[in-house]
């Protein structure tokens, strides 16, 4: 039986849909036939689709939205796949009670993954109504085809939809991958720029955001926080300071974890405010300054590995060897909703309702925090600002958490404030990159040796068993195992992400030098390690076509054999003609690089046009021009508001970014001390997507960071003729000599 | 304390302590969901209202400083049913990835529009140099705003 009821509503607030799955009755067992992307490990399609009476197609997914469209490319999907209108679907967020376990939502794999299972699924569904109509009409499935959700036998509309032959059982079956999902020819939803469906109610500000959701008796709590995780606390017993303030309902304690919690928000700030006035702090000195960061990962404990390896030329072949040392500060992802988390303990069971990438590792990692098995915790996914990565929420989650299990009964709303989200959440890992390449007698390079020193890039709190990454639970009085680093290994790779170069060099060797502990916390950034390493091997490539007088363009052409990264080249090279880029404009360069993210996602080559200011050394970033290639696009308007988006976030970090270190520990607490480009600085920026409708769709989310990097940089070295292999592009740095 | 204010063209009494901060008393006495807490300390503008026609961030300004001011939130600028002409564009430009940062945007361009119908795309952007977007919508939230101004220059009903 599926039933759908409304979940703890409020005026003005989410109203909660949810599925109280069926316990299945297998009406198909699984044949021997590979289901597709997510739909393998989920193959039940009632935890994937519903069809209401009235017609209405629920799509479950186990990917989140972040801002990024999922949801409505999904939903494009199914509606393409079951016939029904576009308008008809609804797509629930990831809930742990009843979505399909699709992991995290990462590393730009949603369409390729969740994209193959919806059409599966979609299909096998569209299948399975088409048999029960054809016992009501009576006539031979074969003859059966549907249109908007509506039966045509014969091509004659009949008085049967969907929701007319649906039952509760209809869809209790295991996918068996045995339906064909249409020919792409007949596409006529897939491939279409489709307004988003969450966009008109976020601009008409109906509740769209976890911030958006208001429950019953909820309390207000703020954490409060050194940030220095592992700082010691000295705090006297005596906390009436606190106590007394207005609406103060609870100060929970647990070894250095520290939270108030009140009856209004205003309160719980006041609260936290005069609880941090009484807390002493004893911070460790960070081991690295901001210009010693590359000293010091060099020297620091390492595991080392090469990741890549291939030796095919002969002794005297390399005639001239040049290299060259590039690096990368520690980056926020500063996303623009600081994190927050609404837990709530009831009897037996924990809520938590959380912007996650991954409400299912998060259940395990929370259930192991807080001491209760995983299936006493629910974790339900609502959307808040865009993340990039891995931010603050999963910690926030986890703080909430902590505070609800001390204050069972009430719904327990935790916003973290500006400085917890700059100062709680994990970075970016700083990084340095070092090139040497071999030239032979005639220009082309033929040995390429590349050594990547690097943080890990992930340490997400995946599941009970790296319950110690989350931040609080180093705090707790019982501090849980912190886990190994995640060393997320060749051909996606972390560190070591897109370091293996694209390009076709005779032999070549990489390495990863990933440090064991950094004085940082540090996780996935949207790309990881593929900013430092495209922008490492895209500006050397340029650096070494301008020292052999070669075209930018065709030098990377001469040493690529892969015709789709050959084909973005190209196409950007029409572009730059039609845009005017080659013709002169005073203090202005112009710098291309290109990638294809992961070395097994988007394709995405980017020519910048720069303007620089010597005296001032400011860089003005006047117009990018992208051509991409993502194979079969769903949406195009997504796609190319993905690389845009992408574009400028990269040229923020690229000519801004970085988190500043003092003595006492990181010293970006806000938009002031951590500044990102604002509307006059930001670039013109113009996609062209290629057409590959017979190819795979590939990820588009991560394409743009890397080859912006880079682009950059050798757009500045054409103006000026300065080369900076240090991020950001500072004026400081364009100023030195 | 007791603050009368007009809240989207309705009068509003709130029983509130003084110093709190409009955006909660928007957000969390009245449900509004358009103003977004961002910050806190007035640097990134999503949490923009017009006060008697002028963008303030609602994070720093306390409630008892707009006692008997007339304060607009993205709820009052537009609904689905009449929509303002910033809101359409933004549909039409699909100018947002997450969209949190929407609000701040269309309530300044809401008052810039007020004061300069016909302006430049440099002098939105020098509108909006104060509001922060993280995603990269820069661009197509600049065509929107543009797009706005020109569909009121053309008298469109919204």
């Amino acid at each position: 039986m599926t039933t759908r009821r409304r979940f703890l509503q409020g005026a003005g607030s989410i109203v909660l849909y949810f599925n109280i799955a069926p316990t299945s009755v297998v009406a198909a067992q699984a044949t021997a036939v590979d289901l597709p992307g997510s739909l393998a490990a989920n193959p039940d399609l009632d935890t994937w689709l519903s069809i209401s009476a009235d017609g209405w197609v629920t799509l479950s997914p186990g990917k989140c939205e972040l801002g990024q469209g999922i949801q409505t490319a999904l939903a494009q999907i199914a509606a393409e796949e079951l016939d029904v209108s576009f308008t008809r679907v609804r797509v629930a967020n990831v809930d742990t009670a009843v979505s399909p376990n699709e992991a995290y939502t990462n590393g730009s794999r949603s369409v390729e993954l969740s994209g193959a299972a919806v059409r599966a699924a979609a299909a096998e569904v569209r299948a399975i109504l088409i048999e029960l109509a054809a016992d009501k009409l009576a006539v031979d499935s074969e003859k059966i085809d549907v249109r908007n959700g509506v039966f045509l036998v014969g091509g004659v509309q009949t008085a049967l939809d969907y929701g007319a032959v649906v039952t509760d059982r209809s869809l209790s079956r295991k996918a068996t991958g045995s339906a064909l999902p249409k020919h792409r020819d007949h596409y006529r939803i897939v491939g279409k720029s489709l307004p988003r469906i969450d966009i008109s109610g976020k601009v008409f500000a109906e509740a769209a955001y976890i911030q958006d959701i208001r429950m019953a008796g909820m309390l207000h709590a703020r954490v409060v926080r050194s940030g220095d995780r592992d700082a010691k606390l000295q705090l006297p017993t005596e906390l009436d300071a606190v106590w007394k303030l207005p609406g103060v309902v609870k100060i929970v304690r647990d070894g250095t974890f520290l939270a108030v919690v009140s009856e209004r928000e205003e309160q719980a700030v006041n609260a936290a405010k005069a609880l941090a006035r009484l807390c002493q702090w004893e911070t460790a000195e960070l081991p690295l300054q901001e210009r010693t960061i590359s000293e010091w990962l060099k020297k620091a404990p390492a595991d080392v590995k090469t990741v890549a390896e291939r030796a095919s030329i002969g002794p005297g072949e390399v005639t001239r060897t040049v290299s060259a040392v590039y690096s990368r500060p520690f980056q926020a992802h500063a996303s623009m909703s600081p994190s927050m988390a609404i837990a709530y303990r009831s009897d037996d069971q924990l809520t938590v309702w959380s912007h996650t990438q991954g409400v299912f590792m998060l259940r395990g990692a929370i259930a192991k925090l807080v001491g209760l098995d995983e299936a006493s915790v629910r974790l339900i996914n609502a959307e808040a600002a865009g993340c990039y990565g891995h931010n603050g929420a999963d910690d926030a989650a986890a703080d909430a958490a902590l505070i609800a299990m001390q204050v069972p009964g009430r719904p327990i709303r935790l916003q973290w404030s500006r400085a917890d989200e700059f100062l709680g959440e994990p970075y970016g890992s700083a990084m340095s990159t070092k090139i040497s390449a071999g030239l032979n007698a005639s220009g082309t390079i033929v040995d390429w040796q590349c050594d990547v020193w690097s943080g890990t890039h992930s340490i997400r709190p995946a599941g009970a068993k790296r319950a110690g990454n989350l931040l609080a639970a180093r705090q707790i009085a019982k501090p849980l195992p912190l886990p190994a680093v995640g060393n997320i290994p060749q051909p996606r790779g972390g560190a070591d992400r897109n370091a293996v170069p694209l390009y076709a060099f005779a032999s070549h060797r990489i390495t990863k030098h990933l440090v064991a502990q950094m004085p940082l916390r540090v996780s996935a950034l949207r790309g990881l390690g593929a900013y430092m390493n495209v922008f490492a091997i895209e500006s050397f490539m340029d650096e070494i076509a301008y020292a052999e007088g070669v075209d930018a363009i065709e030098f990377r052409i001469r040493h690529l054999q892969d015709r789709r990264a050959i084909g973005v080249l190209e196409k950007l090279r029409e572009q730059m003609a039609a845009a005017d880029f080659d013709s002169e404009v005073p203090l202005a360069g112009v710098g291309i690089a290109m990638a294809q993210y992961k070395n097994s996602g988007a394709y995405c080559a980017i020519a910048m046009r720069v303007i620089v200011d010597s005296a001032s050394g400011q860089i003005k970033l006047d117009r990018a021009l992208c051509a991409v290639d993502i194979g079969l696009v769903i949406n195009p308007d997504g796609a190319i508001n993905q690389i845009e988006g992408g574009v400028i976030q990269s040229s923020s970090w690229t000519v801004k970014e970085q988190v500043r270190l003092g003595n006492a520990g990181v010293e970006s607490i806000d938009w002031a001390s951590y500044p990102i480009l604002t509307f006059p600085e930001v670039p013109q920026v113009e996609v062209v997507l290629m057409e590959q409708p017979n190819e795979p769709s590939l990820g588009v989310g991560e394409a743009a960071q890397g080859p912006t990097a880079a682009a950059i940089a050798n757009a500045v070295a054409s103006a000026t003729g300065m080369r900076i292999r240090d991020l950001p592009l500072t004026p400081a740095r364009l100023q030195k000599p | 304390m007791t603050i009368n204010l007009t809240v989207n063209h309705k009068q509003v009494q709130l029983d509130i302590e003084p110093d709190t901060p409009l955006l909660f008393a928007l957000r969390n006495d009245l449900q509004l969901n358009g103003p977004k807490f961002g910050c806190g300390v007035a640097q990134c503008g999503a949490c923009t209202v017009l006060v008697d026609g002028n963008p303030v961030r609602s994070c720093v300004m306390p409630v008892v400083a707009v006692a008997g001011r007339a304060v607009l939130t993205l709820e009052g600028l537009g609904n689905r049913q009449q929509p303002h002409r910033l809101q359409s564009a933004f549909i039409k430009e699909q100018a947002m990835q997450c969209g949190y940062c929407s609000n701040g945007m269309m309530m300044t361009a809401a008052a810039l529009l007020q004061k300069n119908k016909t302006p430049t795309d440099e002098q939105i952007r020098s509108a909006l140099r104060g509001n922060l977007c993280r995603c990269g919508a820069h661009g197509r939230i600049v065509r929107a705003v543009g797009a706005a101004a020109r569909s009121e220059q053309k008298g469109d009903a919204s």
